[in-house]
């Protein structure tokens, strides 16, 4: 029993880290009406910056966050206004063509520089530590459970920039009618730019967590970007909570099924998934129409 | 007052395709093993891309889940043969046809997603099957298996007739999927096909079954891409779920190539193949550069020319290689004027 306790535990802390692949994505999502085919390889780049600043700073890795974060906010600022933005419009093929293009980029570029090796982020003693037992048998790690809070803290401040700051308001404007709020004076170039901005520092943040987490190598993107959109369509369109909720629920569906078979936990996800899918196709806590 | 698709040049376009087409299908009698091979792939590749095209670049379904239909096609033919002992050359239609009933309950799941979500849900569906053909251990689970030599001996007794006969079929399914494509897009189902991808609410509006066509599309892209699948890895003669189902072999290559020649139009992936393949002669040494250049290129072209290689000629020379635009002739030269 105190197995299974611990299976969900643990399962419920990784989803937490889905939640925030999953955040990034289904943010530009609502305001461009983009899906970043290279979100999970921008999630590994981050990884690889965070693993250049700690090595040539020796800082501590989440120290690095001060670094990695404004440097992925700023390149997705520049990748919008420089390439996105050409692309966008009724046709959804050249966001997609062009995401996907850059992923083949980026996933190559990542392994001619730092080659196929798998690499981890080290974060000391910390790694191993964990909470007193509250209940007989179930551990909790220190680190899970501060990628978990992260996790929480990163949707709720996402939630207050949307609902509670001018920011928000222009995303939210430019989402219904993009047309109208050029209308009323926003630059929508800079909007989406600035919406690509906040999602790559999710990224970083999400990046840098997975790297202390566990072993990362060029080509593992397209996997984050899965689970990140799994996460967001068992969570249902347009609601964060619902999507920390879907990358909860996906996390325990890999953590029940790696317990039964370690082959079965990716697939365990995916099954999740489709299931929602076919019986609750706008997901479990819908806010919008997609 | 009647429809016609094709005009001169048109005509004289199907000439030399039918000139060229006879010199390919002699390429065992001018080209060595190596030529043999390389056109084999050459073909398989146009026909991907041509299925790809048309599931995309006609019915809007913008998949990055081809793969699923390869390596479903490839995985068909291993288990056929290995595991019931049909011959290889009936199992490459049988692999299709399989996949095309496969193909439906996967359209009633993934069809329930939109756009940009459609494409990543049909990636998910292909990592599902690649993960499911890793749990089966009768065809080497995860490392895979190679096809026996009792199976490739059945083909054909000698090793050169074995691959004149594998050529020929890679040339002849190549013509097939081409020639089926152009029919169905001649058939009312392509008048249909064309006002969804102008506008899809207009189209329903006007009787269209939306949803209906698409599925058709679906279906018969399946049939063909998982035929492909079968017959790439017949001649590879080893599978693995990682190369069956791999992403950048059977789709991001497949949509570089569409798009570098010309979505939405039928010469596009042939044009497309072959500047990939050059592009490969020349710098597949350059190894993770030349998928970056790759990407690149792919990236320009969207961004400089969306139409691609092709739609560039075509806007220059208003010439077309196979005759798909009506053309209404109001009344037939010689014939009466209608009566009013």
């Amino acid at each position: 029993m105190t197995d299974w306790i611990n299976v969900i535990v643990q399962g419920v802390l990784v989803g937490g880290l889905y939640a925030m692949f999953a955040a990034g994505l289904s943010l530009i999502f609502g305001v461009m009406r983009l899906v970043n085919i290279a979100h999970g390889d921008l999630i590994v780049l981050a990884a690889y910056l965070a693993l250049v600043t700690t090595n040539s700073l020796g800082l501590d890795p989440l120290m690095s966050l001060i670094i990695v974060v404004p440097l992925m906010a700023a390149i997705g600022y520049a990748l919008q206004w420089l390439v996105l933005n050409r692309t966008l419009g009724d046709d959804l093929l050249p966001p997609l063509l062009v995401t996907f293009g850059l992923s083949v980029i980026i996933q190559n570029g990542l392994q001619e520089f730092f080659t196929a090796d798998p690499q981890k982020l080290q974060a000391g003693d910390i790694e191993y530590e964990s909470l007193p037992p509250l209940i007989e048998g179930v551990l909790i790690g220190k680190l899970p459970l501060i990628q978990f809070a992260v996790a929480v803290i990163v949707i709720a401040a996402l939630q207050l920039i949307f609902y509670r700051t001018a920011l928000g308001r222009a995303f939210r404007a430019t989402a219904d009618d993009s047309d109208v709020a050029r209308l009323m004076g926003l630059d929508n170039r800079h909007v989406f730019a600035l919406a690509m901005a906040l999602s790559l520092a999710v990224v970083a943040i999400a990046g840098v967590l997975l790297a202390v987490r566990a072993n990362f190598d060029p080509t593992i993107g397209p996997a984050r970007l899965i689970f990140g959109f799994e996460a967001v369509i068992i969570g249902g369109l347009g609601s964060l909570w619902g999507t920390l909720a879907g990358g909860i629920m996906l996390g325990v569906a890999q953590a029940i099924g790696a317990k039964l078979d370690p082959g079965w936990q990716i697939l365990a996800g995916h099954l999740a998934f489709l299931i929602v899918l076919a019986i609750r196709p706008q997901g479990l806590f819908p806010k919008v129409q997609g | 007052m009647s429809v016609r698709f094709s005009d001169r040049s048109a005509r004289a376009a199907l000439a030399i395709v039918a000139a060229a087409l006879i010199a390919l299908a002699a390429a065992p009698l001018w080209g060595g093993r190596d030529d043999l091979r390389l056109l084999a792939e050459i073909y398989a590749y146009v026909a991907l891309a041509s299925l790809w095209n048309l599931l995309a670049g006609y019915a809007g379904l913008v998949s990055v889940g081809q793969q699923a239909y390869v390596g479903l096609g490839g995985y068909l033919l291993f288990a056929l043969t290995i595991l019931l002992d049909v011959p290889a050359l009936v199992a490459i239609p049988l692999a299709g046809v399989i996949a095309a009933s496969l193909s439906l309950p996967v359209a009633a799941l993934i069809f329930r997603l939109r756009g940009h979500y459609f494409a990543i849900g049909t990636w998910i569906v292909a990592e599902v099957f690649r993960l499911l053909a890793s749990q089966v251990s009768v065809l080497g689970g995860g490392s895979g298996t190679s096809l026996p030599a009792g199976v490739v001996t059945s083909i054909a007794s000698t090793r050169t007739m074995r691959e004149f006969l594998i050529y020929w079929i890679a040339l002849a399914l190549m013509v097939a999927i081409i020639v089926a494509i152009v029919l169905l897009l001649r058939s009312r189902y392509g008048l249909a096909l064309r006002a969804i991808r102008d506008n899809e609410l207009a189209a329903a509006s006007n009787g269209v079954d939306v949803t209906r066509v698409k599925l058709i599309v679906y279906v018969f892209t399946a049939l063909g891409t998982a035929m492909l699948g079968a017959l790439i890895f017949l001649q590879k003669l080893r599978i693995s779920p990682d190369a069956a189902f791999s992403v950048n072999d059977w789709t991001a290559f497949v949509i570089f190539i569409t798009v570098i020649g010309g979505i939405g139009r039928i010469e596009g992936p042939i044009v497309g193949t072959l500047v990939f393949f050059l592009l490969r002669q020349f710098l597949a040494d350059l190894g993770t550069i030349y998928l970056i250049m790759l990407g690149l290129v792919a990236i320009v072209v969207m961004l400089k020319a969306p139409k691609g290689l092709w739609g560039l000629a075509v806007e220059r020379f208003g010439f077309q290689l196979f005759p798909l635009e009506r053309r209404v002739v109001l009344a037939d030269r010689g014939a009466p004027p209608p009566a009013q």
